[in-house]
């Protein structure tokens, strides 16, 4: 008898936690960020007024990467998130997918204030970020000058950092073998123009170290694991201003590009998702996070809200935009998943 | 015993070179497991000898963050149910197992010890995918199951081996005397075979503690533990937090499976450890 | 069988005592003793059932259902019904009939309308590169023109006329399927009929598969050259004095796998102990990339496996005597020789267990190649984590499951046939 009394206790102990696990208030929101520096900012710029300002508790989980996850949780209708950040790509992909929520734009704010492109159907423009070059000026004596120069071994021998994913990599490789950035992703819709983007890579393929969550540049560059590394602007800038670190950022031929937030198929708290993506696409709050990461804001007006200080370091700042490439949403929903296949299939070789 | 009683120079050669050789493969053993333990006391933020001065700033940061704290909670939580499942369950399983007239011995056992065999990421992915469907994914429920999959071969072995010094004979007196089967069980066998049970129970307790493939899969941010919290560290920030997590870590493993395999050498066969 | 003993012992007895009513007497007493026998049995099966069903439910299932995805994915026979009902005819050369091209306009305009176009596209494109994009784009116009005749749409995309797209399309309707397992071992259908390679940008699975082979196997000589001595001295050294080396091989033993990594993650460094000491001895004349690559990755993985190699090789050494040796020396054999011929035999199956037991862990590796690998050195597990986490296509995660558990389970069974399942127990 007692041992099945243990028994019986021992799976209502383990019931008991599920239950706890699933008790999620009302007036709770639940968003996925992915974590590090950037959310940080968002919980000063956004969770914590919004939370102020509504009396609703934020529950911040943390993004791993993986859709897989997000998947998971919507084939089985058990979604305890209610908003996830994501990259554009994946909205789009999210979207076709029936993984995310298509968005009334009445309930957000009119599309049009928005920059072209970071109004998507199932996703919602947070910031505009650049994908940068980074590196320390301690270990590289001579200053790279342009993102570009990452393909060049013989002036900047080392180990170098890219991030594990084909967007933004297959672009610098054809701009770097020669492609006018206004053809690069004319190029790329060729299969002749893959295989030469490929190809390119291929040249210092052996130097590369991998990088796939955005705290992984600043902290390869700190253990001086490469001597230059692409990022995510905003993580480097606050490696700089908060660690002390000395790096310094290539802006030369950077790649623009929206980061989302969207809301999962299935969310159990939609009308606060909808209140909290209309909080943070007012003006003068979009612009609150450019204070605390170097992001800047999605919103045509909201440029003048942006505090005096940090303007100068945001990746559309006038200083910024002498070369640069605005990465073309549509045609890496067209083409993003044969070719991060063929990326895989390639970094296995 | 390795020198010969009139030893010539070439032997004490090859004996000195003997002491050398496994000298360094000693070195190479506890160095690496070492490491962390002094560099989790840095008063610095680098991992860089020598250390810039001695303080517990970083345990300060595992034990008193939410984030850490969280994180220990989780994995006392799984660890806990984990052990209390696969120890009943274990158990009991390895008193059947001890019978030789338990029909089908020789192809439960290996069945019972393939948890062990299965790489782990399979079991992840498995137990990820089904678990999706029946609703138990991202629940503690679910990974105390998983991890008491991987747990209770630990004990069946543990447990069988201490019963194999075990006289039945004990239980049939008892049963003669009038006792039923759970009181003698409970006053005649438990105690007997207790060192067996509690040794069997460390080793699931540090299975479980330790994991952390089916906890990457299984887990939502709700139920992270601090294995999963070192492996996200490790890949995005590395911090001497972390060497003050492995260091606490160590000590609870290395306590616990010392204890398991003193009282498994004090159950009746020669003591067991396991992978 | 042992049901059966009771029996056989009363025959004789029952044969020898012809009285009727000592036979029905011992009768009645046989099926006492089986029944309490039964009991017996029934209740160590219960005993044993609770375990046993939570493992079938938290393992076997699981796994089973795993590993049938791997030949089982109905997700395109389930989309396209009048498709796969229109070429049942087909001959499966050429084109087929316009029949065919309306069924699968119609099907594509069902899947729109229930929201799977897009599982269909992507189940499609796994098996049809390019396939997505043609998919949704035809979607899109069936919809856009809903005048326009379905055909006239179809036959407008010249994929849908292209050769090697029906062919595909056909073999999707079967929800049974070889081109997972096939596709895990860089294989495919060629259009006749015959089994031919995948082109070379695609071949990547044969590939990881050697090199966690290799891995393996390097993994298990270094931790063999390193052991066996140390596993030697520990066996032939007073007790005393060996109770401490042992101590030395358990501790990290008893450390987890990803506390040894961390630790090692913290020593790769460019500027960790490794590489400081590399540069005091003047070994190096400068600083290694240990960390995301090959040799470093080898290294950690030989330090964790190290006391798998040693205990099985110790626990056999340190049942021979060292009376062997010593009448083999007086025997006038040269030390080289008495240890080749009278020790290492004995040994063998010692080193056999160990090495195998390795080689076999290596082969499930993940945790340590995911933190201290490069992007060249991921094992075969860190692909089947990436299909299911990142690229979604559960289908090729279980294909390369099924390929390793194959590979660990036969090198298993050999194993346990050659030393028998009792010698997994170690120290």
């Amino acid at each position: 008898m007692k041992i099945t009394k243990a028994r019986l206790f021992a799976f209502a102990a383990a019931t008991a936690f599920v239950t706890i696990a699933h008790q999620a208030l009302a007036d709770e929101l639940s968003i996925m960020a992915s974590g590090g520096a950037w959310q940080d900012a968002q919980r000063k710029a956004w969770f914590e007024p919004f939370s102020k300002e509504t009396g609703a508790k934020i529950v911040e989980q943390e993004y791993l990467g993986d859709l897989g996850k997000v998947k998971a949780m919507v084939d089985t209708g058990n979604v305890p998130i209610d908003l996830v950040t994501v990259e554009t790509a994946t909205v789009l992909q999210g979207c076709d997918a029936g993984i995310l929520e298509r968005l009334d734009y009445s309930k957000i704010a009119p599309r049009e204030k928005f920059l072209e492109g970071s109004a998507l159907d199932c996703g919602v423009g947070l910031d505009a970020y650049g994908d940068v070059l980074a590196y320390d000026p301690n270990v590289l004596k001579e200053a790279p000058t342009s993102v570009l120069d990452i393909f060049d071994t013989t002036k900047f021998p080392g180990k170098r950092a890219m991030r594990k994913f084909p967007a933004q990599n297959l672009e610098w490789a054809l701009m770097a073998d020669g492609v006018a950035p206004a053809d690069v992703y004319k190029v790329l819709a060729t299969p002749e123009g893959v295989d030469r983007a490929f190809k390119k890579l291929d040249t210092i393929k052996k130097d590369i170290v991998w990088w796939d969550a955005g705290a992984q540049p600043p902290q390869l560059l700190a253990s001086k694991e490469v001597v230059m590394t692409t990022a995510w602007n905003g993580r480097i800038q606050n490696a700089i201003d908060k660690d002390g670190a000395p790096f310094k950022i290539v802006w030369n031929n950077q790649i623009l590009e929206y980061d989302m937030i969207a809301i999962p198929k299935g969310a159990k708290n939609p009308d606060l998702a909808y209140k909290y993506l209309a909080y943070i696409s007012q003006p003068e709050n979009n612009a609150k996070l450019a204070s605390y990461i170097t992001y800047g804001p999605v919103r045509t007006d909201a440029a003048s809200f942006v505090a005096p200080d940090a303007l100068p370091k945001l990746p559309n700042a006038p200083d910024h935009m002498s070369a640069y490439l605005v990465a073309d949403t549509e045609f890496w929903g067209d083409y993003g998943e044969d070719l991060v296949k063929r990326f895989n299939a390639w970094l296995a070789q | 015993m390795l020198l010969s009683p009139y030893p010539t120079t070439g032997e004490r050669i090859r004996i000195t070179l003997l002491w050398l050789w496994c000298g360094l493969v000693i070195l190479f053993l506890l160095v690496p497991i070492l490491i962390p333990v002094p560099l989790s006391f840095n008063s610095g933020a680098f991992f860089i000898f020598p250390l810039e001065g001695i303080s517990t700033r970083w345990y300060a940061v595992v034990l008193g963050t939410q984030r850490w704290q969280s994180a220990i909670g989780n994995s006392l939580i799984v660890a806990f149910g984990t052990t209390l499942i696969a120890t009943t369950l274990g158990t009991l399983t390895a008193i059947a197992l001890a019978d030789e007239k338990f029909p089908g011995r020789r192809i439960v056992m290996p069945l019972l010890l393939s948890p062990l065999i299965v790489p782990v990421v399979i079991t992840a992915v498995g137990s990820y995918l089904f678990y999706a469907r029946v609703g138990l994914a991202s629940t503690y429920a679910g990974i105390i199951l998983a991890h008491t999959a991987l747990a209770s071969p630990f004990v069946v072995v543990t447990v069988g081996a201490s019963l194999t010094g075990f006289d039945r004979n004990l239980m049939r007196a008892a049963a003669i005397s009038g006792a039923k089967p759970v009181t003698s069980f409970f006053r005649v066998m438990l105690p007997l075979i207790l060192p067996g049970v509690l040794s069997g129970a460390a080793f699931a307790f540090v299975t479980s503690f330790d994991e952390v493939v089916v906890v990457q899969f299984l887990a939502s941010a709700n139920q992270r533990t601090m294995p999963l919290e070192m492996f996200i560290g490790l890949r995005e920030k590395l911090s001497p937090a972390i060497t003050a997590a492995a260091t606490l870590m160590m000590a609870l493993s290395i306590v616990l499976l010392v204890v398991a395999n003193l009282l498994a050498r004090r159950s009746q066969r020669r003591p067991v450890a396991a992978a | 069988m042992s049901a059966l003993e009771p029996t056989k012992l009363d025959r004789p007895r029952i044969a020898r005592d012809r009285s009727a009513a000592d036979a029905k007497a011992a009768k009645s007493v046989t099926a006492k003793l089986r029944r309490a026998e039964f009991g017996d049995r029934l209740r160590s099966l219960m005993l044993a059932a609770p375990l046993l069903v939570l493992l079938a439910l938290s393992f076997g299932i699981p796994i089973v259902l795993l590993l049938s995805r791997a030949v089982y994915d109905p997700t395109i026979a389930d989309a396209l019904p009048q498709t796969s009902q229109a070429l049942r005819g087909w001959n499966g050369t050429g084109l087929p009939d316009d029949a065919a091209f309306l069924a699968l306009a119609a099907d594509l305009r069902d899947n729109q309308a229930k929201g799977t176009a897009y599982e269909l596209a992507k189940s499609l494109n796994a098996r049809l590169p390019g396939a997505r994009s043609q998919v949704l784009k035809t979607v899109r116009q069936l919809e856009g023109a809903a005048d326009k005749p379905p055909l006239e749409v179809m036959k407008g995309v010249p994929f849908w006329s292209a050769p090697g797209t029906w062919p595909a399309i056909e073999s999707g309707t079967h929800s049974v399927t070889s081109f997972y397992l096939l596709s895990a071992l860089d294989l495919r259908w060629n259009a006749d009929g015959s089994i031919g390679k995948v082109p070379p940008e695609q071949a990547i699975f044969l590939q990881v598969f050697l090199r966690t082979f290799f891995v393996a196997a390097a993994v298990t000589l270094a931790t063999l050259i390193l052991g066996f001595p140390l596993a030697y001295l520990i066996a032939s050294v007073p007790k005393g004095l060996a109770a401490i080396l042992i101590v030395a091989v358990l501790l990290p033993f008893w450390t987890s796998i990803l506390v040894r990594t961390a630790a090692w993650t913290v020593l790769l460094q460019k500027f960790g102990l490794v590489n400081d000491l590399l540069l005091w001895l003047d070994v190096a004349d400068d600083r290694l990339d240990l960390m995301y690559s090959r040799i470093g990755l080898i290294i950690a993985m030989t330090h964790i496996q190290l006391p798998f190699t040693l205990l099985p090789i110790y626990s056999v050494m340190r049942t021979i005597p060292p009376s062997q040796m010593k009448a083999a020396y007086s025997l006038g054999a040269k030390p080289f020789t008495a240890f080749r011929r009278v020790y290492l035999p004995q040994v063998f199956p010692g080193v056999m267990a160990g090495s195998m037991l390795t080689f076999i862990l290596c082969l499930g590796y993940y945790i340590t190649p995911a933190l201290i690998g490069g992007a060249s050195d991921q094992l075969i597990s860190n692909f089947i984590a990436n299909y299911v986490n990142v690229e979604l296509n559960w289908e090729m995660a279980a294909a390369l499951s099924f390929i390793l558990l194959v590979f660990t389970l036969a090198l298993f069974g050999i194993f346990a046939r050659i030393l028998g399942l009792d010698r997994l127990k170690l120290v």
